[in-house]
């Protein structure tokens, strides 16, 4: 299972999506679970919306042999649901929910809400219907207490199928083996700042175990911005209409500084933290869709190899 | 002489003015939006402005980046405000909510007796509510607004809203926890056991024991303490709710949409837009954060074309450069069309991208150079 968490804005769905489908592209099945909503990720794969019940958001088979991505939404009501259920309490499970009364168990035990989905997370990769599990976590701030919510409830309550249900949970968490951590963010200040911070309170706090970073929005280099457009046009044997050399050479001003200013935050995080980056391009051309979304899995999948050669010289 | 760019040139003059006439008549300001998208710097900006107009200004901020926290001397979470000093007519003052606190002070106020307030201030289900129960934080910033505004010590007060993905949670956070008082397991559960209720309560330990199951029996008789020790709190608190879901709807109080161009947060300020207006509430203006500026007035088709022809050549890079830019202004644009038409009349400001985070008052002063009429 990864766990794709991030600050706000930093494009975590989308890299969610990138991550699922790049996993597919190598051949395992992939679910994407969903515990916010509304994140716009049945878009990505020009799919309609979808909620508790699992839906295919892209086929695999076809001649690159790629698997299949399905997604999910987990609500803490159908979670609770299904858990009443599966201890034998059917009979009132509707109705607690229909009552609020989940609001307020919740808020006697906070984290309750957080439990329960990541139960069914764990029951769902117990039952290894999928090679890999893809969590779109909520926003950093929630997503720290989201998965601390495991250890403050083995404090808070010492006995009974919560405790039990938080214990296996934790268990998942802390298992490098079975479950990692990607964070992801875009090169610039505040969002690298928060990135670190996160980073080393789900370490201490939680006990995850994090692997990549991903470093999204980050601008490809193209040849020919540091040219003089005037001779660049020469050069190609072109004519440059009144005005164009100061345009061209105002969009390349602009795009060398904000690559100046990103390398910088990207070597300012692998100064603050030592884990191994992906990047990510920062798409120019359109609204993200299926297509970008592959072009994103592509990057990732070299990406990874990457590490990899890296991590093994031979 | 750079050429000047679309989102210089898209500033509209009169959306500034129409802006720095909130801040010098409003009393109030609220800066809402998507997470992400610069709220926290914006209601800092506004504020600033406020002070510059020579009022008193106060700016309420929730959970700033660490350091434009720095940049206010807001060094840790404060319940009172405190005053930053600078070259400006009025007063700038800023605290960073304290979502404990402000709710302790809350009991306090309330509380019929001392014993009753320490009462509920020990319990543990109620440190659980003041800190973890959904909507409590953005419960408390509108509370804290309205003591502020109350108090009458500030011309105006800017709010900065928690990032959150329902769009109306603080609209509707102050009457959460007067439903969440009033909820009918609730009443029932206090129920004195005697005779025509009995039948009502066996239902209630029906529940008791059923929640008692699942987490635990010392959990559920926290709750009931802290129901008994609250008893005769509640119209107070009622009170106050609506009280400050008055002010929010009143006309001394505008909401200030903030935006980037990006396809889903234009997507979620036009849903939290639709959502304010059937609340009866005007988004009086939309700011939009970080859009990419506009070389020239080209279209990008042409010079994806030019880029393609001169592949493989500096100008081959320096057009397609420059169609990256212009490709992403026109879908900003695009983007954002919808939304300015939803809530017009308000004005639209645009916020080119800035080449620094923002961590000091200069770089606040900057932005406001964007926002209001110099």
């Amino acid at each position: 299972m990864v766990i794709v968490a991030g600050k706000g804005g930093v494009g975590k769905t989308t890299v969610s999506a990138a991550l699922a489908r790049a996993a597919a592209l190598a051949g395992l099945s992939t679910l994407i679970i969903e515990v916010e909503g509304k994140s716009g990720l049945a878009t990505l794969f020009g799919q309609p919306t979808f909620d508790y019940e699992q839906v295919t958001l892209s086929p695999g088979g076809g001649p690159d042999g790629a698997a299949d991505v399905s997604a999910r939404t987990l609500t803490p009501d159908d979670a609770l649901v299904e858990y009443l259920e599966d201890h034998g309490l059917s009979r009132i499970s509707r109705r607690l929910v229909s009552t609020g009364a989940v609001d307020m168990v919740a808020t006697a035990a906070p984290g309750i809400k957080d439990i329960l989905i990541l139960g069914k997370v764990k029951q769902i990769e117990q039952k290894r219907r999928f090679d890999l599990i893809v969590l779109d976590a909520p926003a950093s701030g929630h997503a720290i207490s989201f998965l601390r919510s495991a250890r403050g409830l083995l404090d808070a309550v010492r006995v009974g199928p919560i405790n039990a249900q938080a214990r296996d949970v934790l268990d998942l968490l802390t298992d490098a083996e079975r479950c990692q951590v990607v964070l992801v963010t875009l090169p610039e200040e505040t969002p690298v700042n928060e990135l670190v911070e996160t980073a080393y309170l789900l370490e201490d706090e939680v006990g995850v175990s994090l692997g990549p970073v991903v470093v999204n929005g980050t601008y490809a280099s193209l040849d020919g911005l540091d040219a003089d457009p005037a001779a660049a046009a020469e050069a190609a044997g072109a004519a440059l209409r009144k005005g164009e050399a100061q345009i061209l050479a105002d969009a390349a001003g602009f795009r060398r500084h904000r690559m100046a200013l990103q390398s910088e935050q990207i070597e300012r995080l692998a100064d603050l933290l030592p884990l191994p980056q992906l990047s990510l391009p920062y798409l120019f051309d359109s609204d993200l869709g299926p297509a970008e979304v592959d072009v994103l899995a592509h990057r990732l999948l070299d990406g990874i190899v990457g590490l990899t050669e890296l991590a093994s010289p031979t | 002489m750079s050429a000047r760019t679309r989102a210089d040139r898209a500033a509209d003059p009169e959306a500034r003015v129409a802006l720095a006439r909130l801040v010098a008549e409003q009393e109030v300001i609220v800066c809402t939006g998507s997470g992400g998208v610069g709220k926290t710097t914006t209601a800092a900006v506004i504020a600033l402005e406020g002070a510059r107009q020579g009022r008193r200004t106060c700016v309420v901020t929730i959970d700033p980046a660490k350091r434009l926290a720095d940049a206010l001397g807001l060094e840790s979470l404060s319940n009172t405000p405190s005053r930053i000093e600078g070259p400006w007519d009025g007063e700038l003052w800023a605290l960073m909510l304290d979502t404990k606190t402000t709710f302790d002070d809350l009991v306090l106020k309330n509380a019929e007796t001392p014993e009753q307030a320490e009462g509920i201030l020990a319990n543990r289900f109620y440190r659980n509510i003041s800190g973890a129960l959904s909507g409590t934080q953005e419960y408390m910033a509108m509370e804290k607004l309205y003591e502020l505004h109350d108090e009458r010590n500030f011309d105006l007060v800017v709010v900065d809203t928690p990032p959150t993905r329902n769009a109306l949670d603080f609209l509707e956070a102050p009457r959460r926890l007067t439903r969440f008082l009033d909820h009918r397991l609730y009443r029932v559960l206090m129920t004195p056991t005697r005779g025509i209720v009995k039948a009502v309560n066996l239902a209630a330990q029906a529940f008791l024991r059923t929640v008692s199951k699942v987490v635990g029996g010392d959990v559920v008789s926290d709750a009931i303490a802290f129901f008994t020790a609250f008893d005769g709190m509640e119209q107070g608190f009622r009170d106050r709710a609506e009280a400050t879901l008055e002010l929010l709807s009143d006309e001394v109080t505008a909401f200030v949409l903030v935006a980037a161009p990006r396809r889903e947060v234009v997507e979620e300020a036009s849903f939290f837009a639709a959502k304010l207006t059937e609340a009866g509430i005007p988004v009086r203006a939309l700011i939009v954060n970080r859009m990419h500026p506009k070389f020239g007035d080209g279209d990008p088709g042409a010079t994806v074309e030019r880029a393609r022809r001169f592949e493989g050549t500096d100008l081959g890079g320096l057009y397609a450069n420059l169609a990256d830019f212009q490709q992403v202004a026109a879908n900003e644009e695009n983007h954002l069309a919808g939304l300015a038409a939803k809530v017009a009349p308000a004005p639209v400001i645009r916020i080119p991208f800035l080449q620094t985070d923002v961590h000091d008052l200069d770089g606040l002063g900057e932005i406001g150079r964007h926002l209001f009429p110099q």
